[in-house]
């Protein structure tokens, strides 16, 4: 394997000056049905409006559905590049958001084992496009699978989607608990889907912290640093999402300007900049 | 018409019941099981389930006949269903091959449950014939409950399974269980999570 794919450390110092290669960000929850996939592409549109170079892949290989979110009927996926049939470049389909997409296809349940051959594959793959964006983001599958696992040791940095529901933060506080502790990630980002009101992502944060600060830290090696979560954003729960979602579009096509599309547009300027 | 409903309870009965055994059958195991998985689901509890076999049965079909076959098969059940508390399931999965759901079960009282089981079974006499006795000993493999969405019944079977392959590959008579892993969240945590009156106007 040629390169492998940045530990935080390494990357975190990055200057503009080194070689360009996109900062890899995967998405990923804990529990399903928060708003993951639909958090990566329209943050995706969100990055490419502030004239960002953003591929999103969707790393969910046993479940996908960013084709679904995008309306997008896929002839090349990821499937195809794997088993050789298509070359990479033909997997690589634009967005609408003006941002690219490489989709796995739905319902390739074999690939939710993760294989030696799988790990090579993705790696290879995210090394190839990493030198032609500024953003790539892995839109993970649901839950603490190993194919998850994978997918968020190849990226720099981790952004957790919750939202208040006591499921959904329990689910969160589970996967920070693995990360922090199998992968030793020290920061973490956190975006509170669907806050009632303004603030509530705050207090989100503050209440995973303590709960991080009081459980998971004595897990770690002596010495260690604590894991810091930053909340990076908040999306206000909006009828206007539910009207995208059901349409298949971006809400930041469809519906800039409202509350939610706000909130993901601060939440790209905090994460581009 | 109490007639009536004593017909379609014995009719219940007779479907969900193993004839041999008078274990719940896999019928029933599956659906006990699918139930299980929507309580852990919204409640979050700990939940184990068990894949029991009794090791080299064919063996003592061909040494002492079918017969004694199901007079093993039977104590077999029985040990079994001395094992487990009231809200807990057993059932014959197949063949020689048994199945537990034991709902509230915590990982760390897992081993321990399935070496009870084990030993239960292995002290077992059964005689076969007049004077003739024999004993018989099971590979468990265990699992608990997937704490995580995008599981169903048939994957948490069959990482118990697993665990049966492997404690069958390990030397048979012996329990296996999956290892809990770091991403279990105890009641403390939940409770410190949830635990502050600015919570629970969240809810």
């Amino acid at each position: 394997m040629s390169l492998s794919a940045n530990p935080p450390e390494a990357s975190a110092g990055d200057t503009p000056a080194a070689p360009r290669r996109a900062r890899i960000m995967a998405v990923t929850s804990g529990k399903g049905g928060v708003g993951k996939t639909f958090m990566s592409a329209n943050l995706a549109a969100a990055l490419t409006r502030r004239g960002k170079r953003v591929l999103v892949l969707d790393a969910d290989l046993g479940l996908a559905n960013l084709d679904v979110v995008l309306n997008l009927h896929p002839k090349v996926t990821l499937h195809d590049v794997f088993t050789g049939q298509r070359t990479l470049e033909e997997a690589i389909l634009p967005a609408p958001g003006g941002f690219s997409v490489l989709l796995a296809g739905s319902g390739l349940v074999e690939y939710s084992r993760l294989t030696p051959e799988i790990r090579d594959q993705l790696l290879q793959i995210i090394d190839t496009v990493a030198p032609r964006f500024d953003h790539i983001i892995l839109d993970t599958g649901a839950g603490i699978s190993d194919v998850v696992l994978y997918a968020v040791s190849l990226a720099d940095d981790v952004l957790v989607v919750a939202t208040p529901e006591p499921t959904s933060m329990t689910d969160a506080y589970a996967l920070i608990k693995v990360l922090a502790t199998l992968q030793q990630r020290r920061e973490l980002r956190l975006v509170v889907n669907q806050v009632g009101r303004a603030g509530d992502g705050r207090v989100i944060r503050g209440q995973l912290q303590l709960v991080v600060d009081r459980f998971v830290t004595p897990l770690l090696p002596p010495g260690m640093l604590a894991p810091r979560l930053e909340l990076v954003g908040e999306v206000l729960l909006d009828p206007a999402v539910r009207e995208a979602v059901q349409k298949r579009q971006l809400l930041l096509e469809l519906l800039p300007g409202c509350g939610a599309a706000q909130g993901i547009e601060a939440l790209a300027a905090r994460i581009g900049e | 018409m109490v007639w009536l409903q004593a017909l379609i309870d014995a009719l219940c009965e007779i479907s969900s019941r193993d004839p041999l055994t008078g274990l719940s059958n896999r019928r029933q195991f599956e659906l006990a099981l699918a139930s299980e998985i929507d309580r852990v689901a919204r409640a979050g509890e700990p939940a184990l389930v068990l894949m029991i076999d009794i090791d080299h049965f064919k063996k003592v079909n061909d040494a002492y006949g079918h017969p004694a076959g199901d007079l093993v098969l039977k104590a077999v059940g029985q040990a079994l269903q001395e094992c487990i508390r009231p809200m807990d399931t057993v059932a014959r999965f197949g063949g020689e091959e048994f199945a537990m759901i034991l709902p509230n079960c915590p990982p760390s009282f897992g081993l321990t449950v399935a070496e009870r089981v084990r030993l239960k079974v292995a002290a077992r006499k059964v005689e076969i014939a007049p004077g003739q006795q024999v004993s018989v000993t099971v590979s468990i493999g265990g699992a608990f409950a997937p704490q995580w969405v995008r599981s169903s019944a048939p994957l948490w079977v069959e990482r118990a399974d697993q665990q049966l392959y492997r404690a069958k590959a390990d030397g048979r008579d012996r329990a296996c269980l999956e290892q809990p892993t770091v991403s279990h969240v105890s009641a403390e945590e939940k409770g410190l999570l949830f635990g502050t009156s600015q919570f629970q106007d969240l809810e």
